[in-house]
């Protein structure tokens, strides 16, 4: 991870370092536009090399939270650290994948996969061939001189994932990626997903609004109760991994955590 | 736009242009631009003149009845093709042509054909706006969801109702955006083909002034019609604004 | 104002579609090229108006103006100003607009005047062209350019601000520097707006050429006009025109193939 080499010494190997928090979020507030509060006081530990869902209602800050801790919005007042050291902006040690892909419309697949190691001034060949080993492990082999708007939007957001895996680090910030995805596919890449992180060994941030996809894919779920956004409670689904996907689905702990979510959420939309 | 907290128009900078105008007309370098102040106690006499009242209401008549026809003829030729699609290719290429067609090139052949009066004005009017209304009233035609459509026909609508209940007021916000765009082009139409006439009604005043260096009064005389043009299409903008909030919707 | 006007995107019917197959939209196509010229033919033969020439006499003077040279010169002549006129407005244009786009001091100082100038009828003031630049190839530049550059500005500054927020987050949390956003994700999401800018302004180039062609002095396409017309030579002045039409319909016509081809890959059909 030489991308981390510069990080505090409170770091050994990055995403190894169980039980430590790879990002800690510390009294967040933030406003906008000076009078919609959307998240109150907010502390949150994300636990190193695990899958932390940030789920609730829509309006409850989820996306605000998780731009924060990408570094791209500032929170009104609160500190974000990321591997013991506090960040003010984006850094290396994060990656985001966009709801709506954000991919450019006018480059290839092989350079929005290496856009990121792009713009950190890598030479061609070399961005090209860790772009073209990202591209496979995402399944996209075939693909890299096709464009954005040639691929379907499962396949898009495939891309949005091996750009961020392209650069390597730590941790993967991903904010609803499958929303504009359709269910079926949504079904396969979440599978692909977990396949893949249990690989690369990434802490990850996610973002979703579906109380199946969190459980589904998540060590620990943080609820959020909306308007001002603040943690409700947080659940680390009791759930056997090494069964198959399909087991999973029909596993008992899977349904009674998605039911006792459930009914903590309902009552948020009355 | 914000100095020190405030915030300043966006217009404003307007100001600042007409500082520097006034500045450069009183030092006399560029000699075709008189001082703003000048320009403007020109404006003020001059819209008292009876000259310029003649000449400003028959140019205004000539707008008013080619918008009307243009408007009329654009929206029809665009539901026309919108939903015909025979129409469509038959008539779809010229239109593209002619919206973007140098048109100035043919105000010599309607000085042929319809004299050297009003009528040509008019005719020049409706050559420069009609298409680009009939090209924006077909983009708005296009964009109405087939649902909407099928709503109409499953309350089994007439065709005339579907039309006039649904369709027109769907495609409402292309066509206005169509209209004012028309307008504004409608405007420079009227102008060069005053200024190609010469002998009609502001095209005349133009050349009076110009040719006795009468700069004062064609800087008045033109800064009337960018007025003119101005408030035409804020009017219109203002109410393309008031139809935006479902324009943005369906698309 | 709303966007629409200063961006003028215009709405296209589909009417010109790449392939050069005979579809069926290209026969009706064809077809109303040919019904186009029937009708003027039977019109000019009833005749509608003393000064209206047949489409088979225009069509005779215009290879008679072809191949005596006339019409070619005649060209030479309109496009130069054209030229000229058009590469000035895109160079000073598009940086303007970019930086306009990028800065707000700037969008706050120029965007009002070229609105105006975008929306007035600034065609009023060729007359007055001719009194500080002359009769010459200067004026017609002026020209060219007062009509021009308007849109070219707002268009390339349209397209700049407009630029997509997301793709631009996307930049920063990868942690690109402001150059890099600017020349890698900036200016390349807003080509397509400002080749578009570029193509309006073209066709506005062409307006304010003809026009001072017709105002200043006689040359080029505007002088076989005027000479014509004024020798009542009606079927070469209709061509002129006709030549002129066309000419320009061509123009916009394969800038327009270009900027497809280019800068909007999502709308290629086929592939």
């Amino acid at each position: 991870m030489s991308l981390a080499t510069d990080m505090t010494d409170t770091v050994k190997t990055p995403g190894a370092i169980d039980g430590g928090n790879v990002v800690e979020v510390r009294n967040v507030t933030k406003f906008y536009d000076g009078d919609i509060h959307a998240l109150d006081s907010v502390d949150l530990g994300f636990p190193a090399g695990q899958m932390t869902t940030l789920l609730g209602p829509s309006g409850c800050g989820k996306t605000t939270m998780l731009k924060i801790i990408a570094g791209l919005l500032e929170p009104t007042s609160g500190e974000i650290f990321v591997n013991g050291k506090q960040v003010t902006g984006p850094g290396p040690e994060r990656a985001f994948v966009f709801q709506d892909f954000a991919l450019l419309p006018w480059a290839t697949v092989l350079r929005n996969v290496a856009f990121g190691l792009e713009l950190r001034g890598d030479s061609k060949a070399e961005r090209e061939e860790i772009g073209r080993h990202y591209i496979a492990e995402v399944g996209l082999s075939g693909f890299e001189q096709k464009y954005p708007h040639e691929l379907s939007g499962g396949m898009r957001q495939r891309v949005g994932l091996a750009r961020a895996l392209a650069v390597n680090a730590d941790v993967l910030l991903m904010d609803e990626p499958f929303s504009a995805v359709d269910e079926q596919t949504r079904r396969k890449f979440q599978e692909d997903l977990l396949h893949l992180l249990s690989a690369e060994k990434k802490s990850v941030i996610f973002v979703t609004h579906s109380i199946e996809e969190a459980v589904y894919v998540s060590d620990q779920i943080v609820l959020l109760s909306p308007r001002p956004g603040r943690i409700h409670s947080t659940i680390r689904p009791d759930i056997d991994r090494g069964i198959s996907p399909d087991d999973i689905r029909r596993d008992k702990n899977y349904l009674d955590t998605v039911e006792t979510i459930w009914q903590d959420l309902r009552k948020y939309l009355d | 736009m914000k100095i020190l907290g405030y915030r300043i128009p966006a217009a404003a900078s307007l100001l600042i242009w007409g500082v520097l105008w006034e500045i450069v007309g009183r030092s006399g370098t560029v000699f075709i631009l008189p001082p703003l102040s000048d320009v403007l106690s020109a404006l003020v006499e001059l819209v008292e003149r009876s000259s310029f009242q003649t000449a400003a209401l028959e140019t205004l008549e000539s707008f008013a009845i080619g918008m009307t026809v243009a408007i009329i003829g654009g929206v029809a030729l665009g539901f026309l093709m919108g939903r015909n699609a025979a129409a469509n290719n038959v008539l779809g290429m010229w239109v593209n042509i002619m919206a973007s067609a140098p048109l100035s090139s043919l105000v010599p052949v309607l000085m042929l054909l319809f004299g050297l009066g009003q009528l040509t004005i008019v005719v020049t009017v409706i050559l420069f706006s009609i298409w680009i209304i009939a090209l924006d009233t077909y983009a708005g035609v296009r964009h109405i969801s087939t649902s909407l459509d099928e709503m109409a026909k499953s309350f089994s609508a007439s065709s005339w109702q579907l039309l006039t209940k649904v369709l027109f007021w769907a495609a409402l916000p292309e066509i206005l955006a169509g209209i004012r765009i028309g307008l504004i082009r409608a405007v420079k139409g009227i102008v060069i083909g005053q200024l190609l006439i010469s002998v009609v009604a502001l095209g005349r005043l133009f050349r009076t002034f110009s040719d006795n260096f009468q700069f004062e009064n064609f800087w008045a005389l033109t800064l009337i019609l960018f007025v003119f043009a101005l408030g035409f299409s804020s009017v219109l903008g203002w109410l393309e604004h008031k139809v935006e909030y479902y324009a943005g919707s369906r698309i | 104002m709303t966007t629409s006007s200063a961006t003028g995107d215009l709405p296209r019917a589909p009417g010109r579609s790449p392939a050069f197959l005979p579809t069926k939209a290209a026969w009706y196509r064809i077809l109303s090229v040919v019904g186009l010229f029937v009708i003027w033919q039977i019109a000019a033969l009833i005749p509608i108006s003393p000064a209206f020439p047949t489409f088979t006499s225009t069509i005779v003077a215009f290879y008679e103006m072809v191949a005596d040279g006339r019409m070619i010169f005649a060209y030479a002549d309109t496009l130069k100003p054209l030229l000229i006129g058009v590469a000035i407005s895109a160079g000073f244009g598009i940086l303007l607009g970019i930086s306009m786009g990028l800065n707000r001091l700037f969008q706050w100082f120029w965007e009002p005047i070229f609105v105006v100038m975008q929306a007035a009828p600034v065609a009023a003031l060729i007359p007055l062209i001719t009194y500080v630049y002359g009769l010459g190839l200067t004026a017609k530049v002026v020209a060219v350019v007062i009509l021009a550059a308007p849109i070219i500005v707002l268009n390339s500054y349209k397209a700049v601000s407009n630029a997509s927020p997301n793709l631009i987050q996307m930049c920063a949390s990868f942690q690109g520097t402001r150059l890099q956003q600017i020349w890698k994700v900036i200016i390349p999401n807003a080509a397509p707006v400002m080749f578009a800018g570029l193509r309006l302004g073209i066709a506005g180039g062409f307006i304010g050429v003809i026009l001072a062609e017709l105002l200043i002095t006689p040359t080029g396409v505007g002088d076989l006009i005027t000479f014509h017309r004024s020798r009542a030579d009606y079927a070469e002045m209709y061509a002129a025109v006709l030549s002129v039409m066309t000419f320009s319909a061509l123009t916009v016509g394969l800038l327009e193939r270009a900027e497809i081809n280019f800068f909007r890959p999502e709308k290629k059909k086929g592939r």
